[in-house]
């Protein structure tokens, strides 16, 4: 940075400020969904997922082992177990701190008092959940007694929101389809601009014919057409020619949506390329095609970085132009953003869900941006001249 | 390896704007032609012509007897040293170097023949897998010329080819290139800069370019000793030669004329009777001046306003005289004392040139032949 004029201003704390402001906007929300998409349903229901890395004061409802289990010692019929462990599943260690045998009162007994009920029998609770249930008669009905604990339990992560969401293919509202579709939607919606634009902005810059400042004026001028103009025309004409809906469709679009900016940023920077290097691989023998392969695309290759992250972002987070002409009434080939909008409905109040696809949606966009980001600060040119 | 010839080459934009005309020259295989004028004389528009990259409106342009101003310049035979050395960043010393060698679609074998004797030549061998910018300016510099010596091309061109290095590089790369054209006796190069100290080493003939056409054409010390006209004799030289305005008193084989400020000056250069009485211009160089004893003749008297002693030589600038140039001197040795007196200047005849119109009286029928191809060279030197 040391083409900037002056060195130290006196609004750096401004900037210091805004910097934290940005950073704190942006990775407080990503960092919540992340932390959340790994926690239970009802971990996300009792405390915020700022406390996920600390134990939890929980009142859990829990219930003792059915009458079933019982044995006869003595006179006694006796059941015992820890409440924690849940049909044969150990769970995660907890803290007993008071227990209850009625909802009304929940905190009535320290650890290792005994609650009596009566004709339901004596029941003793230890801190880590070890119950003994005794009762002078035998037990009947069918399910065990239910204790009313809170208890302390460590923090805990689970990888199940993701299984659920991406890997079990009971789940019709899974997002691995959908995410795979995105992918088949993005990947060439990027490629494709990028290398025609590539070409076009070539002969925009570096070639000289006849009505090329008109072309370039065209460019701009399309740059502010809003794409919602061209969305049911571009349709009727899809299904006229026989593409109908479908990633073809799709791909067209994105790739018309986008050259305009495209052919605009790589123009731009092509431009700016040493004259002297393209005139001396025209001295060389360098064909127009051999400049464009061997030199332009090369240094070119940060300003095509940059573009290929806009595309890709922006097709991946695209809604609209998928609805129009990808996503048919067989919901083959839903993309993330359709799915998720329709988790917001059907799913609502399910947060782990909806925070689970949701960073499933964005991490791939996170990635591509940490991969990339380099390219978008790298200067090529660096050596060339002077 | 091969001749130029340039016959009435002419470069207009769009169809109005001369930029050069009339450009007239013949450059024999194994020249080191040097083009020299101030800024926006054209110099590396020719150049470029030369090379391909700018149009030939008019004329003709020969490289090796073939007409090629329609041929595209890889075909023209040339390789060109760029002022900005325009290596492709993104490729290693030796990938730049044989990068046009691969697009000729020569084998490896060649390839590699041709990169190790460049590389030998200008010692870029321990540098051949870095890439430009891990390359000093001189290196970069050699880089850009062993680029065009593995073509082997016809004609070199330089544009510019020292202006972006330092002092002291500028001196090292240009006994270099001196040093190259040595070893490459056969090969024509042409270069451009606007350093004459460039120019009067390197040249075996300069071009001087000014006003859209030649001013002159001849070795160093033609330019140097025999200027055509006031232009290049101002040009060449520095400090630039004193002009000093006079009438012809006496004609001949020698000339005498009778300064306007008093004193009078005697001149090899011939004159005829037409002469006589001419309102002409005394050219005399300031390392040409010395003291008179204060009986002879003086070419000029003047106060010396400001002594700069410089060890070998002493600059003397004398105070202005109405709207004229100021007037230099450069005696040998030193000779601060002169500050503030008025001192007396001659110069031998051999030394003092003679301009009529601005044109040397050399250069006139049955003298000297013209090689200028413009009068419009009411251009300002410096």
């Amino acid at each position: 940075m040391d083409n900037i004029a002056g060195t130290k201003s006196s609004l750096t704390w401004a900037v210091h400020l805004s910097v934290i402001i940005l950073v704190g906007l942006w990775l407080f929300p990503t960092v919540g969904l992340l932390v959340s998409s790994f926690r239970t349903a009802d971990q996300i229901a009792t405390s915020g997922w700022w406390r996920a890395m600390f134990p939890a004061e929980q009142n859990l409802v829990l219930r003792t082992a059915a009458p079933a289990e019982q044995v006869q010692e003595g006179g006694l019929y006796v059941i015992e177990g820890n409440l924690f462990v849940e049909d044969g599943n150990p769970r995660p260690e907890a803290t007993i701190s008071v227990w209850g045998t009625s909802s009304r009162d929940v905190a009535a007994y320290e650890v290792g008092d005994t609650a009596d009920m009566g004709e339901d029998g004596r029941i003793t609770v230890a801190e880590n959940g070890d119950y003994r249930l005794e009762n002078d008669t035998e037990f009947e009905g069918r399910r065990g007694e239910r204790v009313f604990v809170t208890a302390k339990t460590p923090p805990e992560f689970t990888l199940r929101n993701y299984q659920n969401v991406l890997f079990d293919p009971s789940n019709r509202e899974g997002m691995a389809k959908a995410f795979f579709n995105t992918l088949t939607v993005t990947i060439p919606a990027t490629i494709i601009p990028i290398l025609v634009a590539a070409f076009a902005a070539y002969a925009l810059a570096w070639m000289d014919f006849p009505g090329r400042a008109l072309l370039i004026a065209a460019v701009v001028a399309l740059l502010v057409v809003p794409l919602q103009l061209a969305l049911i025309p571009l349709l009727k004409f899809h299904n006229e020619i026989g593409i109908g809906k479908g990633y073809l469709g799709a791909w067209m679009a994105h790739t018309g949506f986008g050259l305009p900016l495209a052919i605009y940023l790589l123009r731009n920077y092509m431009v700016g390329l040493p004259r002297d290097i393209i005139e001396n691989a025209k001295v060389d023998g360098a064909t127009d095609f051999q400049i464009f392969i061997k030199i332009i695309l090369p240094l070119s290759f940060p300003a095509l970085a940059s573009f290929a992250i806009f595309q890709f972002l922006w097709t991946w987070n695209d809604l609209l132009v998928a609805l129009v002409f990808l996503i048919d009434s067989t919901g083959e080939t839903t993309v993330m953003t359709k799915q998720i909008v329709e988790l917001l409905g059907t799913r609502g109040g399910n947060w782990e869900i909806l925070a689970t696809s949701a960073f499933v949606s964005i991490a791939v966009p996170l990635l591509v941006f940490f991969v990339m980001q380099k390219y978008l600060v790298r200067g090529l040119l660096a050596g060339s001249v002077k | 390896m091969a001749d130029l010839l340039l016959t009435d080459v002419a470069k207009t934009y769009g169809g109005t704007v001369d930029v050069l005309k009339n450009i007239n020259l013949d450059i024999k295989k194994g020249e080191l032609i040097v083009f020299v004028g101030p800024s926006g004389c054209g110099k590396s528009t020719l150049l470029r012509m030369i090379a391909g990259l700018e149009k030939i409106t008019g004329g003709e342009l020969q490289i090796g007897g073939q007409v090629v101003n329609d041929v595209p310049p890889a075909q023209r035979g040339i390789a060109m040293v760029f002022q900005s050395y325009a290596l492709y960043p993104h490729m290693t010393v030796r990938d730049n170097m044989a990068f046009a060698l691969k697009i000729a679609k020569k084998s490896k074998a060649e390839i590699d023949e041709a990169i190790a004797k460049a590389s030998k030549i200008l010692q870029l061998e321990p540098y051949l897998d870095r890439l430009p910018k891990a390359l000093s300016g001189g290196q970069r510099q050699r880089v850009a010329i062993g680029r065009s010596i593995v073509r082997d091309p016809k004609v070199y061109l330089f544009d510019e080819p020292l202006s972006n290095l330092d002092a002291a590089l500028r001196v090292a790369t240009r006994i270099e290139i001196a040093q190259l054209k040595e070893a490459m006796p056969d090969s024509t190069m042409i270069y451009v800069t606007h350093d004459q100290v460039e120019a009067m080493t390197l040249a075996s003939r300069i071009v001087v370019l000014a006003g859209g056409g030649i001013a002159q054409v001849g070795t160093p010390l033609e330019l140097y000793q025999k200027p055509e006209n006031e232009f290049v004799a101002q040009f060449i030289g520095s400090p630039a030669m004193n002009l000093l305005p006079g009438k012809i008193t006496g004609t001949g084989k020698q000339t005498t004329i009778a300064m306007d400020a008093g004193g009078e000056a005697v001149s090899d250069y011939p004159s005829t009777e037409a002469d006589m009485g001419a309102q002409v211009n005394v050219g005399v160089r300031p390392e040409d001046l010395v003291e008179t004893d204060g009986t002879g003749n003086h070419v000029f008297e003047g106060k010396v306003a400001i002594t700069e002693a410089l060890g070998e030589v002493t600059l003397l600038y004398f105070e202005r005289v109405g709207g004229a140039d100021p007037v230099l001197g450069k005696l040998p040795g030193i000779h601060s004392d002169l500050r503030g007196n008025t001192v007396k200047l001659g110069a031998t005849p051999d030394k003092v040139h003679v301009f009529r119109d601005g044109q040397s009286l050399l250069y006139r029928e049955g003298g000297l032949k013209r090689t200028a191809t413009t009068d419009n060279l009411d251009v300002a030197v410096h």
